[in-house]
């Protein structure tokens, strides 16, 4: 008799939408049908039936080919080269839960590598910007109950949150917000006619590449001052119009995406984007939101920052203390720059998101993809390492967008044999320890934690 | 005067961190003891003498050492950083964080320099006769109090973020800037001899910006008040004088409003 799971999480975009209904298999190994989650997220659900996954390590030999090996070599192999390499980095955890960073945590810090997360190519200005000007922020469920203006800027949550705008932005009636759509002023700041900028009252269509500049001509005309009859290919009297009417809200939200983080400035978008906040609450209240891309993409900087006191491109090479300066310890510049000579890719791809460039570079080095499915990072690696699906076939926490901790459910069994991250990342410390003669500091590890259980076990088998 | 030369053996494979390749740590040692001051490439630790042969004592101040790096150090950061007097000269290429967190002294670097030239300068002076990447003379991340004294000169063109958070100081940009010239800025002069491509003074409370080319995209906060013939760095000319950024908060002294001032050669 098939089982129906309710308030499932959905390991897909930062909404990270948790009343998702899924109808299970009586053995608990198949997902019959999911209830609520857009395609995307219904789709993420469906392919953990694939039965095609890979269920054992692959590592690549020396005529190019994958040979499956034993989670122990694989293991055996990631804590050598890691602690063989100069500098490694990890890269990664879009999709991966909490207990996964905090377990990598573990091995950055044996190995003395950098450790950065996908907001290097996505969010991380924001945390820069946050750092310069503060983030005057607030949660999704406070947008839902109170905001009647609400601003998308360089963001388009129709396609790359599909649930967004239903659940926290648009349509939600709320508890100030009774008549949902009908009470809300929707703006939207967008080069081009995207599909969320097709429902806004006011699309400021501005020319690409010119968000600081039109946040400049906002803040001065808030101010009270005159500006340039068009600045950034938005005509004065379309942004006094859109001003007076952030101004005159009840209740202001501002919502960013890549538009403003990955054009010119980077960081100095978004830094004038929470002046113009702290501005306009000189009138009313107002409050602005990263449209954080993954799930669990605020995970690593929660996680991280309270481990190592920074949230993405943490250089801990030193072994004595962390160091961060995007543009020296990001990713792609380190890559760029020949600055690591060993790469693991965790939960992400960087085969298919980074510059050719950069994969080239880190191609010359050791490359070990861990990722429960196939995907471009794992063609090429060295050696890829399957994993439980976190939010599918292993339970944990994430953070989302608003940096909500939501505990994710386990819908199905996981494929025998194929660890979680976590449990993974904890038998590579454990061997990291062993080959270095040291002891593993479970101290900070939670007291349940599935590993160690019976290392020496594992490395018999 | 004691001069301490380092020629380049080797390149090396990932960056090496020389943060000790400065007269404050060469100050009272001879060759044999500088060559086996540490520094890091990656986790490994390494000295000097593993990637330069080192000849000459150094002074027994750091004001009386002066240190020639004979050859090219693209892949060596944090060259002169944190120096408090004495002299740097690279006949070279050099990477990040040259004069970092300077206090004083004289840094030359014959070629170009890559980004964080001259982050969080106190004092001294810095000139870069090639190219600079980004960031010259900005804050550290997370910083609100940049560059507070000293003179940065690039003889050539600059990317973005020129004096992010700037307290004091000079920086001359001899060819052009990209984008983000005094960001934030609550003092200091930049001086870009070529164009810039926008975003001149954005966010800028006080301080002072010169620009003697053109700027393609003007920030909609400055405001044109009058026109000033003024003496730029040897350089007589008529300026376009503009106030702002109006959008960003400003003090008061003496009662007036005390803004941003940008001047663009007219």
């Amino acid at each position: 008799m098939p089982k129906l799971i309710t308030q499932v999480g959905c390991p897909y975009c930062g909404s990270s939408c948790d009343d998702i209904e899924v109808i299970v298999s009586d053995d608990n190994k198949k997902i019959l049908e999911v209830h609520n989650a857009c395609i995307i997220g219904t789709n993420l659900f469906m392919h953990a039936n694939d039965p095609t996954r890979p269920k054992l390590p692959r590592m690549r030999q020396a005529d190019g080919s994958m040979k499956e090996i034993a989670y122990p070599e694989a293991i055996d192999f990631m804590a050598k080269t890691m602690l063989a390499a100069k500098k490694p980095l990890i890269y990664g955890f879009g999709s991966t839960n909490c207990e996964g960073m905090a377990a990598v945590a573990r091995i950055a810090e044996k190995s003395g590598a950098v450790l950065d997360n996908c907001a290097t190519i996505c969010h991380g200005p924001s945390f820069l910007a946050m750092f310069d000007n503060g983030y005057p922020s607030c949660t999704l469920g406070e947008a839902k109950n109170r905001a009647d203006v609400v601003v998308f800027w360089g963001c388009n949550p129709m396609h790359a949150h599909p649930r967004h705008t239903s659940r926290y932005s648009i349509f939600p009636r709320g508890y100030f917000t009774s008549k949902g759509q009908m009470q809300r002023t929707i703006l939207s700041v967008d080069p081009r006619q995207t599909d969320t900028a097709k429902l806004a009252d006011i699309h400021l269509m501005l020319d690409q590449g010119h968000d600081y500049e039109l946040f400049d001509a906002f803040r001065t005309v808030l101010k009270g001052y005159d500006i340039p009859d068009v600045v950034a290919g938005i005509k004065k009297e379309t942004i006094v119009k859109a001003v007076d009417i952030m101004k005159k809200a009840r209740f202001c939200m501002i919502f960013f995406g890549m538009g403003c983080t990955h054009t010119d400035g980077r960081n100095h978008n978004i830094d004038a984007a929470i002046s113009l906040t702290r501005d306009l609450n000189n009138y009313t209240k107002c409050s602005i939101m990263a449209m954080r891309g993954h799930y669990n993409i605020a995970g690593p900087g929660q996680v991280w920052s309270w481990i190592f006191g920074f949230p993405y491109c943490i250089d801990l090479s030193k072994g004595t203390h962390a160091h961060m300066n995007p543009g020296e310890t990001s990713s792609v510049d380190l890559a760029m720059r020949d600055e690591v000579d060993c790469f693991v890719n965790i939960g992400a791809d960087a085969g298919a998101h980074f510059p050719i460039q950069a994969v080239q570079h880190l191609k010359k080095h050791p490359f070990i993809t861990v990722d429960p499915n196939f995907n471009m990072a794992s063609e090429i690696a060295d050696l890829h390492i399957p994993v439980r699906i976190a939010g599918v076939d292993e339970p944990g926490v994430v953070y989302r967008m608003d940096n909500v901790p939501i505990q994710f459910k386990a819908v199905i069994d996981g494929l025998p044999g194929v660890p979680s991250d976590e449990e993974l990342f904890d038998m590579v410390y454990e061997r990291m320890c062993e080959l270095t003669n040291t002891q593993p500091v479970w101290i900070a590890a939670k007291e349940d934690r599935k590993h160690p259980a019976n290392i020496s076990a594992v490395n018999e088998a | 005067m004691a001069t301490v030369t380092l020629t380049p053996t080797k390149t090396p494979e990932l960056m090496l961190e020389a943060n000790s390749v400065t007269p404050d740590a060469f100050a009272g040692k001879n060759a044999e003891q500088i060559a086996t001051l540490e520094c890091r490439e990656g986790k490994t630790h390494v000295t000097i003498g593993d990637f330069f042969t080192v000849s000459g004592n150094a002074g027994a101040t750091a004001a009386e050492t002066d240190i020639v790096i004979a050859g090219d150090c693209t892949r060596v950061k944090y060259i002169g950083s944190k120096m408090t007097a004495g002299t740097v000269t690279v006949n070279g290429n050099a990477d990040m964080y040259v004069g970092g967190w300077m206090k004083g002294g004289k840094i030359h670097i014959k070629g170009n320099v890559d980004s964080f030239c001259g982050i969080a300068m106190e004092g001294g002076e810095i000139l870069v006769d090639g190219r600079a990447q980004n960031h010259v003379g900005c804050a550290y991340r997370g910083d609100w109090r940049g560059m507070k004294g000293g003179t940065i000169r690039i003889k050539g063109d600059a990317g973005n973020d020129i004096g992010t958070f700037m307290l004091g100081g000079t920086i001359i940009i001899e060819g052009n800037a990209f984008i983000h010239v005094s960001t934030h800025a609550e003092g200091g002069t930049v001086i870009v001899k070529g164009n810039v491509d926008g975003r001149v003074g954005g966010q800028m409370v006080k301080g002072t910006i010169y620009v003697f080319g053109e700027i393609k995209f003007m920030m909609p906060g400055f405001k044109k008040v009058d026109k000033v013939d003024l003496e730029v760095d040897g350089t007589k000319a008529t300026f376009d004088h503009y106030i702002g950024d109006l959008g960003e908060r400003h003090p008061k002294s003496k009662g007036k409003t005390v803004f941003a001032d940008l001047y663009l050669k007219a």
